[in-house]
């Protein structure tokens, strides 16, 4: 079933409970889209249930190769197919921040498996769904957070920045290998946000001087709605 | 002919072995599957992902250790996960080959049966001692998580390693509603898809709910397949009607797509799009309406799969298509070696089937131009 607006779309957001990932969580509700989200914490996601009885809380954490296939199995159960995944869950690295002269392997491990395997195993465990979105007229599309720290080269910020990058360069990547299947693969920059995340990396910073997740969350709403089909071209395609 | 031992889905050596529509036999490299494809051919694939069917737990009455394996389900809605029919099994894991597994313990109505995190009671039991049919206790999220958690993939004792989900979903899984892999699609991945485009051909599918292949027990498996839920999908329907009209085949990826598209245009011929339950047993009696060609794995006279290809080609056909394959020690079952068998041409039917001895086939061929046209 293709849609045309946002009522009904099949979304998933990883990241769920906290910062961005939470704030679109509520948005797209409000918009009528159906959401399934992915967090590591039991009590977070319940208690967002409560307050969004609508809301399709996973436990599952994307950095665990163990946890994308369970975690793909319930979001596909739940909504019935899939047209918009949202990669938003993110791991900093080290944390306080480091120089990547200090940063323990483990940490950049831990960075690269959030930011980049996380997101290339759930896709790809998707892709079938969302390329079935895409035969039954919809125009399915695949969202990765990133981050100014993709492209610029912040000291302090390398595990977050490299493992940042390789999913920009992997979102350039899928979306020209799947165009021939209707997939759409972008990635957006959501600005500075006072999220949990940014208190994590920079603890000091001037709270009035960030973005609120929530405006950036209606960016996203606004960018998944713009890649929605028209219906006159929906017609057409069948 | 020996099953495949390695769960491996696009082994570089897999090989296919293409049956005409003038009953002739061709080896050919299954990579090279696209080649046999021509311009204005529709070719439709199953794109259900599977369930990790297999329940281990406990019969609550007697303390004593099960295996379910669910096997069926009313509609492919998502809230309707609370009933499933399931094969049980006594104790034991997949080393053991079904038929050697003991039986599970005597089921009653009502009886309760704790399955890691899903609690599920006997609602039905619809031929003892194994096929029952289950109530999940909870709601559908619920029921998911422990489905998605809990659940392992049906095994198969000929496969050395445990199979894990990856293991079962092809490259095209979509939701999760097989109960066991529409294995003739491990043949896809991306680049064959684009392949087939190039050929000039489409491709689409269908979602339908593979139920199990086997269950150990003849009886019961003299009764499969049971009803499996599917759905078509509008442009499916549409481009089935489009291929129709300019003379292209249908080709189906795998029996479930055949199952589907003759259940479908069974009361009047015509495909329509929607869900609906795959009742049909397809045999050498059953006319074809709607497929032309089919691809699958290789699979044993005798068993469901087999008795599904006699309505494509007749016994004599098949029998050498058997020989051929023995001969060259093809691998049957899930991860094995694949078949491309077109409907038999009416017209040349008896010809055909006159002049084939085993032996006498070609080794692989490069070139496209062995293949016969279209049939029908």
């Amino acid at each position: 079933m293709a849609h045309t607006s946002i009522r009904g779309l099949r979304v998933a957001i990883t990241g769920g409970t906290s910062g961005l990932g939470r704030a679109l969580v509520g948005r797209l509700l409000d918009v009528g889209a159906d959401v399934a989200f992915v967090a590591r914490g039991r009590d977070g996601i319940e208690r967002i249930c409560r307050e969004q009885s609508r809301a399709h809380g996973i436990v599952g954490d994307v950095s665990r190769k163990e946890d994308i296939y369970p975690i793909a199995i319930q979001v596909l159960g739940a909504l019935n197919g899939l047209d918009v995944l949202v990669n938003n869950a993110s791991s900093l690295g080290p944390v306080p921040l480091a120089p990547l002269a200090d940063t323990e392997c483990e940490d950049l491990e831990r960075a690269f498996a959030t930011n980049v395997l996380g997101p290339f195993r759930l896709t790809k465990a998707l892709l079938g769904a969302l390329a079935a979105a895409a035969r039954e007229g919809g125009a399915p599309l695949v969202v990765n957070i990133s981050s100014d720290a993709a492209v610029t080269a912040y000291a302090g910020w390398g595990a977050y920045g490299a493992s940042k990058a390789a999913l920009a360069h992997l979102t350039r990547i899928w979306d020209a290998e799947l165009a021939a299947d209707g997939v759409r693969v972008v990635s957006i920059d959501p600005g500075d946000m006072d999220t949990p995340l940014h208190a994590l990396a920079m603890p000091d910073a001037d709270r009035s001087s960030l973005k609120d997740p929530d405006a950036a969350a209606a960016e996203i709403v606004e960018l998944i709605a713009s890649h929605l089909p028209r219906a006159r071209e929906l017609e057409a395609a069948r | 002919m020996i099953p495949a031992a390695v769960a491996v889905q696009r082994p570089p050596d897999a090989r296919l072995i293409v049956v005409d529509a003038a009953g002739h036999l061709v080896h050919r490299r299954r990579a090279d599957f696209p080649a046999l494809v021509e311009s204005g051919d529709l070719v439709i694939a199953n794109d259900a992902a599977t369930l990790p069917a297999s329940l281990s737990g406990i019969h609550v009455a007697t303390g004593r250790p099960i295996e379910l394996r669910l096997a069926g389900r009313r509609s492919l809605h998502p809230r309707h996960v609370d009933r499933f029919t399931a094969v049980a099994f006594g104790g034991g894991d997949f080393r053991t080959p079904t038929e050697s597994r003991p039986l599970p313990p005597a089921f009653s109505v009502g009886d309760a049966l704790e399955l890691g995190p899903l609690d599920a009671v006997v609602r039905t039991i619809v031929d003892q001692p194994r096929l029952i049919e289950v109530m999940f206790r909870g709601s559908p999220q619920q029921i998911w998580e422990g489905l998605a958690r809990h659940g392992r993939p049906i095994q198969y004792s000929y496969v050395a390693a445990p199979l894990a989900v990856w293991d079962t979903w092809t490259t095209i899984a979509s939701r999760p509603v097989a109960f066991e892999p529409p294995s003739a699609g491990f043949l896809l991945d991306w680049r064959l898809i684009e392949d087939l485009r190039a050929r000039g051909a489409t491709f689409l599918t269908l979602t339908h709910a593979a139920g199990i292949s086997s269950t150990g027990d003849a009886r019961l498996d003299a009764m499969l397949p049971l009803a499996e839920a599917y759905e078509i999908p509008l442009r499916t329907a549409n481009a089935i009607e489009a291929a129709r009209r300019r003379g292209g085949r249908i080709i189906a990826v795998g029996t479930t797509v055949v199952r589907a598209l003759e259940d479908a245009a069974a009361f009047d011929g015509e495909v329509r799009a929607g869900s609906g339950s795959a009742t049909l047993r397809i045999g050498a009696l059953t006319p074809l309406q709607i497929v032309d060609g089919l691809v699958t794995g290789q699979h044993e006279p005798g068993t469901s799969h087999y008795e599904l290809l006699r309505a494509f080609q007749d016994d004599s056909v098949l029998g050498q298509m058997i020989a051929e394959a023995e001969m060259h020690g093809y691998r049957t079952h899930e991860f094995g070696d694949s078949l491309f068998i077109v409907r038999r041409n009416e017209v040349t039917e008896i010809t055909a089937t006159s002049d084939i001895r085993p032996g006498r086939l070609s080794a692989p061929l490069s070139g496209s131009g062995e293949i016969a046209g279209h049939s029908g």
